[in-house]
């Protein structure tokens, strides 16, 4: 079996289930992979011990007909997971050589689902970025190149820059990512892969290295939304030790995937057409709701009036949570310390987190810190709190009338490396598609829609109500039968 | 309003971040044009509108009273940049 790395995580799953491969074979062909990938660096740490005893514990149960829901099943976790004994370092310096004592539940639900780690996947520092150039570590390279002859380094998108690009390039069938305001649904947009990020408190966000807690939630990044379904459920769940996380049952959502959407209502909102946006955007968005009708779904255009201020709101709450989570860092229980000869411990505190962080981590706890100071938390901490329950209230008023919304993904194809990193809120404009949905804690989708005239993927977002991930999932499965995206890079790492 | 790069140095300070004069110099327009930029959010009627506390409705839970794990110093300190006899060590706070 040569070309094991060419499928998804249904199909390793049936195939070693079937036996027309074993899971040693599958682990063994994207180690391989990933040895070849260098060029890409979306590993920070490989663990190929870990995926061959995954692999051979998957192949012992299929002998004793015990076989779990991912057994054979290599995945790529992202950094901000913290893994038993291995490097977690969420793009940060800060972490270097941390080597956690204990399992993130996401990482344990899957493991415990049977599947194995191909490794810990390279992410922007703390995941606040969108390019993937704020790691510590370096930047991650998508494997897509324009069509023009060039060889321009392309953005994979962030913060889960190094899950996308894995995944695209075939390095994983399927990976975590993590999304606090687009960092799943961008990237997976930038490469042409489908991710979701499910209801806000459906994945536990303990041992998740935290950002901005009120926002962060894990979900997959996968080929397609079968596989994303599968992976899904294996990673949701309650847990008693995250105080956010949702006391519900974890649907079949495999089982119920459906594409069968007649008579479903998709809302179109008008506020997404926004000034600057390449006409590229609008042309696949129109495409896609010619799909959507095709499936049988109706078309109906709705309004969010609050949604020009998602954006500025999340460049306050985020700052202002990650300000606080990450007063952490300290130099004490864990991570570096620098500390000055004859200094004190205040000296200490502050030479550590002055090397230790990046500048676009420092710039967002210096915001979050000026946010919260005092004479300044009513006028934009509250503010922005306020604001918030008001784009929340836009979503809830407009799933009465629908049952889902269609929007873009992202504002544009993936960018060259550098072309952004010298402006942050042209960075930050990235997510102006994709932080709305995370503002309001609802599960949103991006899928693949087709190809730029550069030859770039472009992907369109659907955002449900909350705790609705099976609708979601279904009208992106009927969206996905009629994209028929197969676009890939070629191989030039 | 504007920050000047005494107020920099008061948030850095804050945040317990060092930054030297050229940084501070260089961090104030930066963060000015982010807070400029989130100006915006002033013009918004938000009268008689409580602030966001919850995103999906959910209630703290409690939990019986009683100690649930421990015994696990060694893990505890396991990442520590310098642990000493047991406990964090840090610079000496007291002269």
């Amino acid at each position: 079996m040569s070309n094991v790395t060419e499928l998804g995580i249904a199909a390793i799953r049936d195939g070693v289930r079937d036996g027309s491969f074993s899971a040693r074979e599958v682990a063994e062909g994207f180690i391989g992979a990933i040895e070849g990938a260098k060029a890409l660096n979306a590993f920070t740490v490989e663990t190929p011990e870990h995926a061959l005893a995954a692999a051979d514990a998957a192949d012992a149960a299929r002998a004793s007909g015990q076989l779990k829901p991912l057994s054979g099943v290599p995945l790529g976790i992202k950094d901000l997971f913290a893994t038993k004994g291995v490097q977690t370092t969420a793009g940060s310096r800060m972490l270097e050589g941390f080597k956690p004592v204990y399992e993130s539940t996401v990482s344990g639900n899957l493991f415990a689902a049977g599947a194995g780690m191909l490794g810990k996947l390279n992410m922007d520092e703390f995941a606040m970025g969108s390019s993937n150039e704020t790691s510590a570590w370096g930047p991650v390279l998508s494997p897509w190149r324009r069509n023009d002859g060039g060889n321009a380094a392309l953005t994979p998108g962030g913060s889960s820059g190094g899950s996308a690009s894995a995944v695209a390039a075939r390095l994983a069938p399927g990976v975590t990512g993590t999304d606090t305001g687009g960092s799943i649904r961008q990237p997976a947009a930038f490469v042409g892969i489908t991710g979701i990020k499910p209801t806000y408190g459906r994945c536990s966000r303990w041992g998740m290295v935290a950002f901005a807690s009120s926002l962060d939630q894990a979900g997959p990044m996968a080929h397609d939304v079968r596989d994303c379904a599968i992976m899904l459920q294996a990673m949701a769940g309650f847990d008693p030790k995250d105080s956010t996380s949702l006391n519900l049952p974890v649907p079949n959502w495999e089982a119920a995937l459906s594409g069968d959407i007649r008579g479903k209502r998709i809302g179109i909102p008008k506020e997404y057409r926004i000034e600057g946006v390449p006409e590229e955007i609008d042309r696949v968005w129109e495409q896609g709701i010619a799909w959507l009708r095709d499936a049988g779904a109706e078309i109906v255009e709705v309004s969010l009036p609050h949604t020009k201020y998602a954006l500025p709101t999340y460049y306050i709450i985020a700052p202002a949570e990650a300000s606080s989570n990450l007063a952490r860092y300290d130099g004490v229980r864990y991570g570096q310390r620098v500390a000055p000869e004859g200094g004190n411990l205040q000296d200490m505190y502050e030479a550590t987190r002055a090397a230790g962080f990046g500048k676009e981590v420092k710039r967002r706890i210096m915001i979050g810190t000026y946010v919260l100071s005092a004479g300044f938390y009513d006028a934009y901490f509250n503010q922005a709190q306020k604001v918030r329950a008001l784009i929340a209230r836009d979503f809830e008023r407009v799933f009465e009338e629908v049952d889902l919304l269609l929007t873009p993904t992202a504002p544009s194809a993936a960018f060259g490396l550098g072309e952004k990193s010298n402006d942050p809120i042209a960075m930050y404009l990235n997510d102006v598609f994709a932080v709305p949905a995370s503002l309001a804690g609802l599960p949103a989708i991006s899928v693949p829609a087709g190809l730029n005239a550069q030859g770039l993927p472009l992907g369109l977002q659907l955002i449900g109500r909350a705790l609705d991930e099976q609708g979601v999932l279904n009208a992106a499965l009927a969206f996905e039968e009629r994209a028929g995206f197969k676009a890939r890079p070629e191989a030039w790492w | 309003m504007s920050v000047d790069t005494a107020t920099v140095r008061k948030i850095a300070s804050l945040a317990r971040i060092a930054v030297s004069d050229a940084e501070a110099e260089a961090l104030a327009p930066e963060l000015n044009n982010i807070l400029g930029w989130v100006e915006q959010l002033q013009e918004v009627d938000v009268s008689g509108v409580a602030p966001m506390t919850a995103v999906i409705p959910n209630a703290l839970r409690l939990r019986e009273d009683k100690v649930t794990d421990g015994g696990i110093r060694k893990d505890v300190l396991a990442n520590a940049p310098n642990a000493e006899h047991g406990f964090f060590a840090v610079p000496k706070v007291i002269e």
